[in-house]
């Protein structure tokens, strides 16, 4: 019995199918308690008003932005390494996942941006780091596109993957150095003494919680469709050649 | 190698098109960008580090697609594959070879352009130093993204979705050593880096092209 046991198609779509509909409850638990709690039973902040609220999407997109891409990292190194065709299959399904959160961070963060800051954008680091992120993802989800042959794609994005890592947290690094932001620092650390009040910081735990779980039961749906996809397009194939 | 090099460099001159396209483009858009900004001397010395950076970046882009897709269309990057040379080489060879008619030419260029500009008298020679250190980087990425989209029909804009958010770190630190050589303040922290990545690129690069290209001759 290994982890790797779970690479095996068959074997995933048995767990996961088991998986999912728990994922789905947890996921819709914590958001709506979440979002709810924060959106309606904190108090506004001193400086900033209602529009505090906006953190309880910001923060928790901005991070699965970050660590969607993390995750395609692992599994396209897992995909190169042990070409585990589930793990590349959920790379690519957590690439547009990824986006999506990335977009939501920058549209939310624009949003909250005008009444703070009175712009929508400011050549931020952080900012334009999420920007660049962006286009990271849009030239891996396009590289899939393009490619026909399923076990190509795979072999391509993971180097691109891996390449892009590289070259994002680079960027990360220089954009920092390249200008000064607006965008307050890390305020919700662990090992920091001024923090988020606790007020605003539980309910935004949970808004994490809920959206790494959003993230999760995504992934598993979409990685099941491509599975399924897969299997059908095996399937075609084979009634073609009989 | 050197073989290999040679003939790169003379099929790059010779079959019209590559070799000074992007030097033309490279001029074009020194010209163009003075009749959109204004001719005013204050805003263009001050904008020309960045215009200049971003005009040779986008210069190597236009003939990354030739480092492998004429070889692969008639099938000597097979026979490449099969030589005795690591494919690693290969790689490094062909973005060297792209380099040196696509990359140093434009560092040549760049001063003359840069006076077009109103560039500050400063700058003239970081920006030399800047390019001569930078440019190897696109080329070195340049032929990481043209291995990756070596077999596909229409990889030309794909490729440059591919590579233009490569090009960010270059980009950044490039620009700001001619902005600060410009401004006559301290740079060495840019340079430096600069040059870090354009030597880690050259050293770790090759190996990614190569697996990408392996998979694309599969």
């Amino acid at each position: 019995m290994s982890i790797w046991e779970y690479a095996n198609p068959k074997k995933f779509m048995q767990t996961s199918a088991w998986v999912l509909p728990w994922a789905v409850g947890l996921t819709v638990a914590c958001l709506v308690v979440g979002l709810v709690w924060g959106f309606f039973f904190t108090p506004d902040d001193y400086k900033q008003g209602s529009t505090v609220k906006i953190i309880y999407l910001h923060v928790p997109s901005a991070m699965m932005a970050i660590n969607a891409w993390v995750m395609m990292l692992v599994a396209s190194l897992i995909w190169i390494v042990r070409r585990h065709h589930v793990s590349a299959l959920a790379a690519k399904a957590a690439a547009p996942i990824g986006l999506t959160f990335t977009l939501v961070a920058l549209v939310t963060g624009a949003l909250w941006g005008q009444p703070m800051w009175g712009t929508w954008w400011a050549w931020d680091p952080r900012l334009t780091s999420f920007l660049i992120l962006c286009l990271f993802y849009l030239g891996y989800i396009a590289l899939w596109e393009a490619i026909e042959n399923p076990d190509t794609a795979a072999d391509l994005t993971s180097i691109l993957c891996l390449v892009g890592s590289v070259f994002a947290l680079l960027s990360r690094y220089a954009v920092n150095f390249w200008n000064q932001g607006l965008h307050q620092g890390a305020s919700l650390s662990l090992d920091r003494e001024e923090n988020v009040s606790n007020v605003f910081w539980v309910p935004l735990l949970v808004c994490i919680a809920g959206f790494v779980l959003l993230f999760v039961t995504l992934v598993l749906m979409r990685t099941r469709t491509e599975i399924r996809a897969r299997r059908l397009k095996a399937l075609l194939a084979r009634e073609r050649v009989a | 190698m050197r073989a290999l090099l040679l003939r790169d460099v003379r099929l790059a001159m010779r079959t019209g098109g590559g070799f000074g396209l992007g030097l033309a483009f490279f001029l074009i858009l020194a010209v163009l960008v003075p009749l959109g900004v204004g001719a005013e001397g204050g805003t263009l010395g001050r904008i020309a580090p960045g215009i200049l950076w971003v005009g040779a970046l986008l210069a190597c882009l236009l003939s990354l697609d030739r480092i492998f897709a004429l070889d692969h269309e008639d099938g000597s990057l097979d026979l490449l594959a099969t030589s005795p040379i690591p494919l690693e080489a290969v790689v490094a060879v062909k973005a060297m070879a792209h380099w040196l008619v696509t990359g140093l030419p434009l560092t040549l260029m760049a001063p003359g352009l840069g006076v077009l500009l109103n560039l500050a008298p400063a700058a003239y020679g970081w920006l030399v130093l800047s390019l001569l250190l930078g440019t190897p980087t696109l080329s070195i990425v340049g032929a990481f993204g043209a291995a990756l989209t070596v077999g596909l029909k229409r990889g030309g804009l794909l490729l440059s979705l591919l590579v233009l958010p490569l090009y960010v770190p270059t980009l950044i630190f490039g620009a700001e050593v001619v902005r600060r050589g410009a401004e006559g303040m301290a740079l060495g922290t840019p340079l430096a880096l600069l040059a870090a990545i354009s030597l880690g690129g050259v050293a770790l690069l090759p190996f990614a092209a190569a697996a990408a290209l392996r998979v694309n001759l599969r």
